[in-house]
């Protein structure tokens, strides 16, 4: 059995910072690599998991230090090596790829030479080999036509080829240990699909190891082999994947589970884990996620559990394990009122055409941006970003924009609140048309058409308080002049979004992401508008928050009765909140209809291979992955016919002709395709 | 009425920029964001030491900003009218009257009891004797000057130090029991945190620095008194004196320039990246043309205009003062001309980024009109790069003035300046013995204010900086 065991952490602590009050940032974790499996370290933002995977290469920034533990990589203990010898460690034995490619490559490189380089470290030997090896090795990674993309420099490569130039270069040394950091969390899920299928891949061929880092449970469900959950420093749970997912041990892991959203969840409110993820500077006494338990017990807060092995393989650090064998009572409590959803799911949604009047009307909305060129700036070219762009939207209901990154659903979405100037097509709003409408003209509609965005940290202007950025709606429209009425309604707002109304008087920066992003939602709500935009509000954040700010939105649609516009990517939360979906591609609307049908029964080939490439916890829903190729195109040189064409796999002669008209499956539903 | 009040076309600018300290101040201290920075600044123990230095020279020429013309003695007449002297001079002048008129014939070494040059003297007994003569004034009340100087130099320089540390003892004394009564301590007590540098604000290195420049003038201003302690020139004025007075060109030429180009670059920048388009395109064709053309050719021909303009109109000119200020005043002008283009392109690029922040976007989804927009988005977001120009282009200001006068485009040759008095010795570096004190005056002052002001910048950016933030 040791001689199976990788890689072997005993009680490694890290600190960061000052001695005074250091940060503990890693607390005394265990593990154990086996050979050839992927080990998933789970958990939050802020919990510890890169700066596991940074001690144990010993890349820690200049503040930190290991302070206690030990690393075995197959009987060698890293944190005795000298740093000459680590060198030959990393890269060599173990290497590690990060979660931006962007910036993990150099721009001035070529491909090739960044490959080679890292071949001729750790293979030193002759030269000669090296070019022969380095396309052996983008061939590895599966870098269509290698030969040709050695010379290219990293701007020419897309996010899912740099992703795989990273693991090539990862892979130059051989490495037994691969330690992966958030892979794919910077991907869209095709891309996302082929890495992590890329790395299964290797794994078989090479039987290496792969330490996996990520925060998506559903990574985690479709790679894993093993899996430990981390939290504020600590694991709290250790299992194999199918134990975990059957029964999660930890109250930390059940809540996480039932706080993803999902179509089985919609008429339910999702599981939130209140608070945050606490400050890792202070010494604590009792189980660190006692604040936060849903079953939290007296002796939770002033004794720290102690780790346990359960009979099912699993490990957990928790007092309700503390009897021995069984199945604790209070674990199950949180899990009663979310088990009752399935029966009216999609009760909402099947209402049909509760759509009375649509309260907005785009119609072959473009938006298109010049290429300039040349000494007299000539417009030589232009980014189709949006092109073509048609749907309604009711009043009361959720239209989710779907797509993924570059296909111009955020571009589509601020084109609507003319944020960016439309060049064609028609946007009516209860009949006006807002097309062409100057600064000041638009701004009597600016009341009414409102956008939440992606990251709360850049939505707010961090020189002003809370009260001030809240009322600045009010103040700018006229709607309510006086500063004490505005502060009325600024306490309301907050009330509303569930906030403490003292918010008022301080800076941005002294909320949480999902804090603030409930303050952006206050800011759009001021004006009391009609309809709002959110694009991607749950994205930056982490799936508990993420729960939060989905359970608000639906909540303030209940009782307002707003229609949203969702911008999203993640599949899930489309699930979970849409009524309708409108999948995009390259500019363009591919498939439309209520969000049962398109998730159900997908009919255009994009809408399949985007669905496919999700993962999912669930095994039995599992679909095979349709395996998309190539990127995108970029959306200044569309192909001819249909955009999708070039990469579709049910592709004939004809759609390279012309660009399918629209197919009416239903009232509801249509289609741009020539196959359906 | 003793004295009549005037205020230079310079003077005015030093109040407006004074009030506007004093509004920004105001301001600051109101916002988190402003105070914030600040208070790193002061916490820093370069930032104190600097203000410190920095200080003394903005006392000295704020001092030599007040003007006014005195009451000539009435002679006995009872006429209704107060005669007032033709003369403009300000407080500095009044504080330094001693300096300023006991003048020699020509140079002299510091500290020298001797002119520099030999003249002919008439002995007691008519003979004519080529000698070196005793001054007028420095060291006149030694009866042997080759053996008494030396001791009492000594004497005066001791007794000097005495009466800067007792000033500074007094200082300390006063600030101590402030400090003390905020923090509801014994003076006793915080006189102990203080000097173990336990204190957040690094009083110990602040007090020091105090100490150190009151001890510094004192010792001056003691030896002043019948020395000349920096010489004289070849007309035989005081250089201490000259040096002193130069404080407030070097001053001017480093602050008003910001003043004049501030708003243009700010207005300008922001408009630009904001607006973009034609807007965007007029404001760089501008500033792009006005960089093209070579700064000093600008400013030559500039002050060569100025030049003809006086001497055509030579009457509207009560004084040589007021003609010096209004070339000053000119060189400010064209200085800023030329300068506002760096910050301004800095803002441009900046707005250009900020106008596409998504609480840009935000504001204008909530209707905010463009002009709200600005003041109240993207102004406060980039005040700190403003900040971290000015501060970093106060010393390169200072130094152009010393250049521009070398090449005689600076300020007017009878108006005291580093540059000028470095212009006037150069002539002199050829003579043997070489005269070098007008020279090393120059440079010792100015030395000493662009290192603090450049110290202080980079305290400044530091704190200003938020890529900085956190990394120490």
């Amino acid at each position: 059995m040791s001689s199976d065991v990788l890689l072997e952490v005993t009680g490694l602590t890290t600190l960061l910072g000052d001695t005074v009050r250091p940060v503990r940032v890693v607390d005394g974790i265990d593990l154990e690599i086996r050979r050839g499996e992927t080990f998933v370290l789970l958990g939050e933002s802020g919990c510890g998991k890169s700066m596991t995977a940074l001690s144990l290469m010993r890349l820690l920034p200049p503040s930190g230090r290991v302070a206690a533990g030990a690393v075995r990589l197959d009987g060698t203990d890293l944190l005795r090596l000298t740093e000459a010898e680590m060198r030959q460690v990393r890269g060599g034995r173990m290497a590690m790829i990060f979660q931006e490619p962007q910036t993990s490559l150099n721009p001035v490189m070529s491909a090739g030479d960044q490959i080679a380089e890292a071949v001729r470290v750790h293979e030193g030997g002759s030269r000669d080999r090296t070019p022969a090896r380095v396309v052996e090795l983008m061939r590895a990674v599966g870098i269509p036509d290698p030969a040709r993309r050695v010379d290219e420099y990293p701007h020419q490569l897309s996010g899912g080829m740099k992703q795989r130039i990273m693991i090539a270069m990862a892979l130059a040394g051989d490495p037994q240990l691969l330690i992966a950091d958030e892979p794919t969390t910077a991907l869209d899920v095709t891309i996302q699909a082929q890495v992590l299928r890329l790395l299964k891949d290797l794994q078989a061929k090479t039987g290496m190891a792969v330490l996996l880092i990520t925060h998506d449970l559903g990574v985690v469900a479709e790679t894993a082999d093993r899996l430990a959950v981390m939290y504020a420093g600590q694991i709290l749970e250790t299992a194999t994947t199918d134990a975990f997912f059957a029964a999660p041990a930890h109250p930390y892991s059940r809540k996480l589970m039932e706080s993803l959203p999902g179509a089985d969840k919609r008429s339910a409110r999702l599981a939130v884990i209140p608070g945050r993820v606490p400050h890792l500077d202070q010494a604590f006494v009792g189980c660190r996620f006692a604040e936060r338990c849903y079953a939290v017990m007296p002796r939770c807060r002033d004794q720290a559990p102690v780790w346990r092995d359960l009979e099912t393989g699993q490990g957990v650090r928790c007092h309700l394990w503390g009897q021995a064998g069984g199945q604790p009572e209070g674990l199950t409590r949180g899990v009663a009122d979310a088990v009752a959803a399935p029966e009216t799911a999609l009760e909402g949604a099947s209402d049909p055409e509760a759509a009375a009047a649509s309260m907005l009307q785009v119609r072959d909305l473009k938006v298109h941006f010049p290429i300039h060129d040349g000494v007299f700036r000539r417009v030589v070219g232009q980014v189709r970003a949006v092109d073509g762009l048609t749907f309604d939207l009711t009043p009361g209901r959720t239209l989710a924009l779907v797509g993924e990154s570059g296909c111009g659903k955020t571009t589509a979405g601020k084109g609507i609140l003319q944020l960016t100037t439309p060049t064609g097509g028609s946007i009516r709003y209860r009949g006006d048309e807002l097309v062409g409408l100057g600064h000041r003209r638009m701004r009597l509609f600016r009341k009414d058409l409102q956008i939440i965005f992606q990251d709360p940290y850049a939505a707010m202007n961090p020189r002003m308080l809370v009260g001030d950025l809240i009322g600045e709606g009010l103040q700018a429209l006229g709607i309510e002049r006086s500063r004490a009425g505005r502060m009325r309604r600024v306490a309301e707002l907050l009330d509303l979004v569930g906030m403490d109304s003292d918010a008022v008087d301080r800076y941005p920066h002294e909320f949480s992401g999902g804090q603030r992003q409930r303050i952006c939602i206050a800011r759009a709500l001021a004006v009391e508008p009609k309809l709002i935009v959110c694009d991607e509000p749950t994205s930056a954040l982490d799936v508990s928050v993420q729960a939060q700010i989905l359970n608000l939105l639906k909540d303030l649609q209940d009782r307002l009765g707003l229609a949203y516009l969702f911008i999203t990517h993640d599949i899930s939360v489309v699930a979970y909140l849409a009524h309708e979906v409108a999948v995009m591609y390259l500019g363009r609307v591919v498939e439309r209809g209520r969000v049962d049908e398109i998730l159900d029964d997908p009919h255009h080939p994009y809408t399949r291979a985007l669905l496919s490439a999700v993962p999912v916890i669930d095994r039995d829903k599992r679909r095979s992955v349709i395996r998309l190729e190539g990127d995108m195109p970029s959306p200044s040189n569309p192909p001819s016919g249909c955009y999708f064409h070039p990469r579709c796999p049910d592709a004939v002669a004809a759609c390279a002709l012309s660009y399918p008209e629209e197919t009416h499956l239903s009232t509801t539903r249509l289609v741009h395709c020539l196959r359906v | 009425m003793s004295l009549m009040p005037v205020v230079l076309w310079t003077d005015g600018l030093v109040f407006l920029l004074l009030a506007l300290i004093g509004a920004f101040v105001l301001y600051a201290s109101r916002h988190e964001h402003m105070r914030a920075p600040w208070r790193r600044v002061v916490r820093s123990r370069v930032g104190v030491a600097t203000i410190v230095v920095l200080g003394f020279y903005v006392v000295v020429g704020l001092l030599d900003t007040v003007h006014f013309r005195l009451a000539l003695d009435r002679q006995g007449d009872d006429s209704a009218e107060t005669r007032y002297s033709p003369e403009v001079l300000s407080l500095l002048d009044l504080a330094l009257s001693g300096l300023r008129e006991r003048q020699e014939k020509t140079y002299s070494a510091p500290f020298a009891t001797h002119l520099f040059v030999k003249e002919a003297i008439e002995q007691p007994d008519g003979t004519l004797l080529r000698d070196y003569p005793r001054l007028e004034y420095g060291g006149a009340h030694l009866e042997d000057p080759a053996r008494q100087r030396g001791f009492d130099i000594a004497w005066r320089a001791a007794w000097g130090a005495l009466q800067g540390l007792v000033i500074w003892a007094l200082l300390t004394a006063g600030i101590l029991w402030l400090i003390a009564r905020s923090r509801g301590e014994t003076p006793a007590a915080t006189r102990a945190t203080v000097l173990a540098g336990r204190t957040r604000i690094p009083w110990r290195t602040a007090l020091a620095t105090l100490g150190i420049m009151l001890v510094l003038s004192a010792v001056a201003g003691e030896l002043a008194l019948k020395y000349h302690i920096l010489g004289t020139d070849k007309v035989g004025e005081d250089v201490f004196y000259q040096t002193l007075k130069s404080i407030r060109t070097g001053l001017l030429i480093g602050t008003l320039t910001t003043l004049v180009m501030l708003p243009a670059a700010v207005l300008l920048g922001i408009m630009a990246g904001y607006f973009r388009g034609w807007v965007d395109d007029v404001i760089q064709y501008l500033y792009t043309t006005l960089n093209s053309i070579p700064g000093v050719l600008l400013i030559a021909a500039a002050i060569l205009l100025l030049q003809v303009y006086m001497s055509n109109n030579a009457d509207d000119f009560a004084s040589l003062v007021e003609r010096a200020d209004l070339r000053l005043l000119f060189l400010v002008l064209i200085l800023g001309v030329t300068s506002w283009t760096g910050l301004c392109r800095l803002l441009r690029g900046e707005a250009l980024k900020l106008r596409e922040v998504d609480y840009v976007q935000a504001s204008t989804a909530l209707g905010v009109g463009h002009f709200t927009l600005i003041g109240r988005h993207i102004l406060p977001n980039v005040m700190h790069i403003v900040l971290i120009t000015l501060v970093l282009d106060f010393s390169g200001l200072v130094l152009a003035e010393a250049v521009l006068s070398y090449i005689n485009i600076g300020v007017d040759p009878t108006m005291n300046s580093w540059g000028n008095m470095i212009n006037s010795a150069r002539l002199e570096l050829a003579r043997d013995p070489v005269v070098w004190w007008s020279l090393t005056a120059a440079f010792v002052f100015m030395f000493a204010l662009v290192l603090a002001a450049n110290l202080f910048a980079d305290v400044v950016r530091d704190a200003f900086d938020p890529r900085l933030k956190g990394a120490r």
